[in-house]
């Protein structure tokens, strides 16, 4: 098992840098989430773990090793992709056993037996192991990718969103699986998704990107509650957070003078600020302080979302789905004052975190 | 609306399956004119109209492959203990020519068939060998000036070959590869391996990188990577791409004419040569060119179902 550092990383392709900057220190046995919308350098950095990718500058450790000039078999890592993780034309079991005979490792059948056995028996793929792959369902090909990664005991598993190619409710199945098993193995994973959901539920830590920087790393409950700009504030949650512009006025937000105007815990300094309210911290309810009219209702089961509007302003707010509630009806609601963050107004970071 | 439309359709398909056919016999039709011919006793093959019905006979091949001398006007033979397929030339009034010995004598077909397999096949592995490698590395890796190459690579197959014919001949003539194999194999080898790299490029091009880049992260080094991915995954590319190559350096007659006379000679420009002067045999050329065809189409029917894949899938599509 291992620890997983990189320093200073900095990948260019061309005069396009696809990731700057990058430190990142993933602990042993550790599962990290590569969070961030498509393009923000997610994949590229995973490479360069792999050893797929050379960094422009800076170092990959692996185990406080510089591994920089070491190729992907010497690394000792596997990888999990998306998709074209098999081989096509190969059963299962060859596929599974494809990295276990590289000469590298120079294992005898029987141990190679053994070591497909434990995956196949791990993952619930045993029936499939004579079949071609060409012949499997999505989600068992992920299966199979990953007891591919599984057999060969490695130091570190990367894996590209390995569930986005999936049906939400396998994704939702896969997920706990997966991380049922980096639990039993003890191993450290990297985690690269695009699914705030998967990272939420799955992450030890998360570490946000975006446009090839990190921009936040946390635990999931940090990134969320304590956000550092308003990018990581509306990426991370759904339904998505409320971003109002307004000012502080002692200790209320005034987000239009006279008719929208709530406590917030703590006050600030005055002037313009970008207010950050979670949906669920927004109550409906008779009495609240604001008055709004019912723009738009969602259903999303034992929840509505509703948007609620103030002249200009939208406000989203989670409703329990058995209050009976109409499009354009009056409502009142108010916030929970705990729970508003403040972002600067231009720069949209977050004056309160850290 | 859905039943004549449906009704449509199946008329649709069978003008196109009678297209099909029709089409299909024109092609076929030279191959059965040389086909027949090569199986016609000597009198039949030039009748007009064509004679369809016949008994047919192996004498063609057996003039093929053999020296003959007209019989003499007098000369005794001994028709009952001779060789079967000797009769049938003594009928035509010749026999087969012997040497001292009482060997049979070779006529220079069966060399000249050999030395189109030699050069065929050499030069097709050379040029499908050399173009999957290239094209891998035009594929795979960043090479500066990447489009300009594979431009110029192109630009090699713009001139027609026969404009160089004369330089050729000199070069070859003062580089002593006249009349040699070595001589053919590197000429058809050139001209072949420019088209092998477009092809294989296009094949190698839609193989996804992810395949060998799991393998290298599996323990496996670029070369074997190489052999156990790439390669079968290019199957059905290289074989289509062979066909190709060895269909060309099989047919090539004119360097053949200008570049051999005998001992390197290919069988292209061999068989008309056997027109020879006074009245042509003609069944004996149809044998030659009979024979001629065989290897061709026993290579494309082994490859056949690669070549079906890789009409429907690969760069040629495009
Ligand atoms: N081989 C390459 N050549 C040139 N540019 C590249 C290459 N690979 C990635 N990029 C660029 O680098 C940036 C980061 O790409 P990367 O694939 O790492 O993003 P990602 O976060 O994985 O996105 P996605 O969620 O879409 O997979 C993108 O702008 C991409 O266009
Ligand atoms: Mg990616």
């Amino acid at each position: 098992m291992a620890r997983i550092r990189l320093e200073n990383i900095a990948k260019s392709f061309g005069n396009h840098m696809a990731v700057g900057g990058l430190d990142i220190d993933v602990a042993d046995g550790e599962f990290f989430v590569l969070l961030g919308p498509t393009g923000a350098g997610k994949t590229t950095t995973l490479r360069m773990i792999a050893g797929l990718e050379k960094p422009t500058v800076g170092r990959v450790l692996i185990n406080e090793v510089d591994v920089n000039a070491w190729g992907p078999a010497e690394r000792d890592v596997a990888l999990v992709l998306q998709q074209y993780s098999l081989y096509p034309r190969l059963s299962v079991r060859d596929n599974l056993s494809f990295p276990l005979r590289s000469r590298i490792r120079g294992l005898t059948q029987p141990e190679i037996d053994a070591r497909i056995d434990y995956a196949a028996k791990t993952l619930r793929i045993g029936h499939l192991l004579d079949r071609k792959t060409d012949r499997l369902s999505g989600g068992e090909m992920q299966r199979v990718s990953i007891g591919r990664a599984i057999v060969r005991e490695p130091q570190v598993f990367l894996m590209d969103e390995p569930l986005s190619a999936l049906d939400a409710k396998l994704r939702e199945a896969l997920r706990s699986e997966l991380k049922d098993l980096q639990m039993r193995l003890g191993a450290t994973f990297i985690f690269v998704t695009h699914d705030q959901v998967e990272a939420m539920t799955m992450g030890d830590r998360i570490a946000v990107m975006n446009k090839g920087r990190i921009i936040q790393v946390g635990k999931p409950q940090e990134v969320y509650s304590h956000p550092v700009n308003t990018f990581v504030a509306s990426f991370v949650g759904s339904p998505v957070i409320n971003l109002i512009a307004g000012q502080v006025a002692g200790n209320a937000a005034v987000v239009s003078p006279g008719a929208f105007e709530l406590p917030i815990a703590g006050g600030g300094r005055e002037g313009r600020y970008t207010f950050g309210i979670r949906p669920e911290d927004v109550k409906v309810e008779q009495g609240a302080p604001v008055v709004a009219r019912v723009h738009d209702i969602e259903n999303h089961g034992i929840e509505k979302v509703v948007t609620l509007r103030i002249g200009e302003t939208l406000v989203r707010a989670n409703v329990p789905a058995r209050v009976a509630i109409g499009l354009e009806d009056e409502v009142r609601f108010g916030w929970n004052a705990e729970k508003v963050m403040l972002f600067d107004a231009d720069s949209g970071v977050n004056i309160r975190a850290a | 609306m859905a039943v004549v439309s449906s009704s449509g359709q199946r008329l649709g398909n069978r003008v196109a399956i009678a297209a099909v056919v029709v089409i299909t016999i024109i092609f076929l039709l030279p191959i059965y004119w040389i086909g027949s011919t090569a199986f016609k006793p000597r009198n039949l093959a030039t009748t007009a109209p064509p004679t369809i019905v016949f008994q047919p006979e192996i004498s063609p091949f057996v003039k093929l492959f053999t020296k003959r001398v007209q019989l003499k006007p007098n000369e005794k033979i001994d028709v009952a203990n001779a060789p079967w397929w000797e009769q049938m030339i003594f009928a035509g009034g010749e026999r087969i020519s012997r040497t001292g010995k009482g060997e049979i004598q070779l006529s220079g077909y069966p060399d000249r068939f050999i030395n189109s397999l030699i050069v065929a096949i050499t030069s097709t592995v050379l040029a499908v060998g050399m173009g999957t490698i290239t094209a891998y590395g035009f594929s795979r890796f960043k090479v500066k000036g990447e489009a300009d190459l594979l431009f110029f690579i192109l630009s090699t197959r713009m001139l027609p070959p026969i404009v160089v014919a004369i330089p050729m001949f000199l070069m070859y003539r003062a580089a002593g590869l006249n009349d040699s194999h070595l001589g053919l194999i590197i000429l058809y080898t050139a001209f072949n391996v420019s088209f092998a790299v477009w092809l294989m490029k296009g094949f190698i091009d839609e193989i996804p990188r992810e395949y060998e880049e799991a393998a290298l992260v599996d323990g496996y080094t670029r070369l074997e990577a190489f052999r156990k991915i790439v390669l079968p995954e290019a199957a059905t590319g290289i074989a289509a791409t062979a066909v190709f190559c060895f269909i060309t350096a099989w047919n090539e007659y004119a360097f053949a004419l200008i570049l051999t006379n005998k001992k390197a000679q290919t069988a292209p420009p061999f068989i008309p040569s056997q027109i020879g002067s006074g009245l042509p045999d003609w069944t004996v050329i149809a044998a030659g060119t009979f024979l001629f065809l065989l290897p061709v189409a026993i290579f494309t029917f082994l490859l056949r179902n690669h070549l079906l894949r890789g009409m429907s899938f690969g760069a040629i599509r495009k």
